[in-house]
């Protein structure tokens, strides 16, 4: 904890300099750059699908059904004569969506609770974190399930149970990082000048805790696109006519014996998109030496 | 160690009287009745079957009910299979996910405490990265792909085992235990890394290498056993996510256990089975938790003098 408070001292001195040197240090980094790479080409063709998709999300061909790759269809088709790379890049929005909002929404919660708990101490804090770790006993996973069967799948929900699941650590995170930090002069300083704590939390604290945020961020993200996946292959997370990674590795799954291509191209895309956020993720806890470790 | 056990069994009951709770008005204040689907229900029918179910009664006396039935180890009748009760359903299909999920984890604790203490006796060489690297496959590699992957090349192409079935043709359990234990295999070889690490550079390391005992003795009989555990710490957690792993081993090797059981429960919205069988797996998942917590306790010297020394 020593050396990390060294560090936002540094911090304090010098202006900008910590994000810089983690800069230079993730650049260093080959795994993480690579993974940082295919990631931004991965969001900046979902964000593009409906313009390069190269034909329409529902358009079909009966007539030739499934084939393997070609020179017309890069990925080859499904049995409907449907186009996988535009299959896949509909549904690598949704996935991606699903990552990215379940992830701030565990964000958001995470965040401001274990901000609240860790900045007014005491008995509220105690309540708080005890309320968190009954949560974290609760089997989640079978949780989401029946959440999805009692009030229908609907991708909000979705959305809302994963981020509900996925908050919990980044509080407990959040809840050390403001106790350490609450000690600090500057903090001190803005109390003494009287700041409300709400402006302190917002102004002061968190943006100096944000290296374990962006970290754990970072690795939440798959996490959370492995649970849409997961809960999309048992048929109870993305429903037809929309699509997702995880549903289209559940189709090719069924039909894998006659049309492997339709497993293996959609299986790349998701574990491709995996590896590059747990890479980046990695490299980024080196880089902003988020456990303190500095040698 | 008897204060940390009785203190973890009394941070338990809440969370299970929460599950239970929880689950409960969830799965009643559910749209559309169990009968709904049946079109031709005569009312009188409708009204003998409701009141079977109990469904007549005010929702407290429902739930009051539940729990009389509950303390008695009672789950109540399956909803769509009305001659049979959750207790029977539940009995068949455990024993099978439990062997399962043991075959799961000899194997991720085989593997992975091998490939991680291997990694951790040479670091940052070829002997680390290489393990490592094929630990980050298993982790990105979801069971629902690499299950369909395995079955496509072991089962299909190459003809060596069965694709699907449980303990009816010879080997068919191979391939579901390797799918459900991969990622937990990778895990624990990076848990297991880590810890080793840490471990080998302590003094008592150092003095019991300069004892001249052989290399692997000073590993067996000295490291493993500190190094071990975060190991044993991440066994509760995993255990949930063994569960929840069956759910999908067993619907892609048609396995007839509890995790098949609960995704088809969930599609046919047979909600007492939905409720028991959620209340039977939290309370296993927060048992199992609260067995590797005190397994991890009673191996680390600090936390049990901190309780011996009356915390």
């Amino acid at each position: 904890m020593s050396t990390d408070q060294m560090a936002h001292l540094t911090d304090a001195e010098d202006g900008a300099s910590l994000w810089h040197d983690a800069w230079l240090r993730l650049r260093k980094n080959r795994a993480a750059v690579t993974g940082g790479a295919i990631l931004l080409v991965m969001v900046v063709l979902a964000i593009l699908t409906p313009w390069i998709a190269p034909y329409g999300y529902e358009a079909q061909n009966l007539d030739l059904g499934a084939t393997p790759p070609s020179a017309a269809h890069w990925l080859g088709t499904d049995i409907f004569g449907r186009d996988l790379l535009t299959q896949i890049l509909y549904g690598g929005r949704i996935s991606l969506a699903v990552g990215f909002i379940a992830t701030a929404v565990a964000l958001v919660i995470g965040v401001t609770w274990g901000a609240i708990a860790g900045y007014v101490g005491g008995r509220v804090d105690s309540v708080m974190m005890r309320f968190v770790d009954i949560l974290y006993a609760l089997p989640f996973m079978i949780f989401i399930i029946l959440l999805m069967v009692v009030f229908g799948r609907n991708i909000l929900l979705l959305f809302l149970a994963i981020g509900a699941v996925e908050w919990l650590t980044m509080a407990r995170i959040m809840r050390t990082q403001v106790q350490s930090l609450r000690q600090q002069e500057f903090v001190e300083a803005a109390v003494s000048l009287g700041l409300s704590p709400f402006a302190i939390i917002f102004k002061h604290i968190i943006p100096n805790a944000l290296g374990p945020i962006i970290v754990y961020t970072t690795l939440t993200i798959p996490s959370v696109m492995l649970l849409e996946a997961f809960l999309s292959f048992l048929g109870l997370g993305i429903q037809p006519p929309q699509t997702s990674w995880g549903l289209l590795i559940s189709y090719g799954a069924e039909t894998m014996e006659e049309y492997p291509w339709l497993l293996i191209f959609p299986g790349m895309a998701l574990t491709v998109t995996l590896f590059s956020l747990n890479f980046l993720g990695d490299g980024l806890r080196d880089a902003l030496d988020v456990r303190g470790s500095k040698d | 160690m008897i204060r940390f056990i009785l203190w973890r069994l009394l941070q338990a009951i809440p969370v299970i009287f929460i599950v239970i709770t929880a689950t409960f008005f969830l799965v009643r204040s559910a749209p559309g009745g169990p009968f709904d689907s049946e079109k031709a229900v005569l009312p009188e029918v409708k009204r003998a079957l409701e009141a079977q179910y109990k469904l007549d009664l005010p929702l407290h006396e429902q739930y009051v009910a539940y729990l009389t039935d509950l303390s008695q180890g009672d789950l109540g009748p399956s909803f769509k299979y009305p001659g049979r009760s959750v207790n029977e359903i539940l009995g068949s299909g455990l024993p099978v996910t439990a062997e399962l999920g043991l075959y799961a984890l000899s194997f991720a604790l085989f593997i992975g405490v091998l490939a991680g203490v291997f990694a951790a006796l040479k670091p940052n060489t070829r002997q680390d990265y290489i393990p490592m690297g094929l630990a980050m496959i298993g982790i990105c590699m979801p069971s629902f792909l690499l299950g369909p992957l395995l079955v496509l090349v072991f089962g299909i192409y190459l003809d060596w085992l069965p694709i699907a079935g449980w303990g009816d043709l010879p080997g068919d359990k191979i391939l579901p235990s390797i799918t459900l234990g991969s990622a937990y295999a990778a895990y624990i070889a990076r848990l297991s890394r880590a810890g080793m690490l840490e471990i080998l550079s302590q003094d008592y390391i150092r003095t019991a290498r300069a004892k001249g005992l052989p290399e692997w003795q000073v590993v067996t009989q000295h490291a493993l056993r500190g190094g071990l555990i975060p190991v044993i710490a991440f066994l509760g957690p995993a255990f949930a996510g063994l569960l929840a792993g069956s759910f999908v081993v067993e619907t892609i090797f048609q396995i007839p256990g509890l995790g098949r059981f609960y995704v088809q429960a969930a599609f046919n919205r047979d909600y007492t089975m939905i409720l028991g069988t959620t209340v039977f797996l939290s309370t296993l998942i927060v048992f199992f938790n609260l067995i590797s917590d005190v397994i991890a306790a009673w191996l680390n010297p600090r936390l049990r003098a901190q309780f011996k020394g009356g915390a």
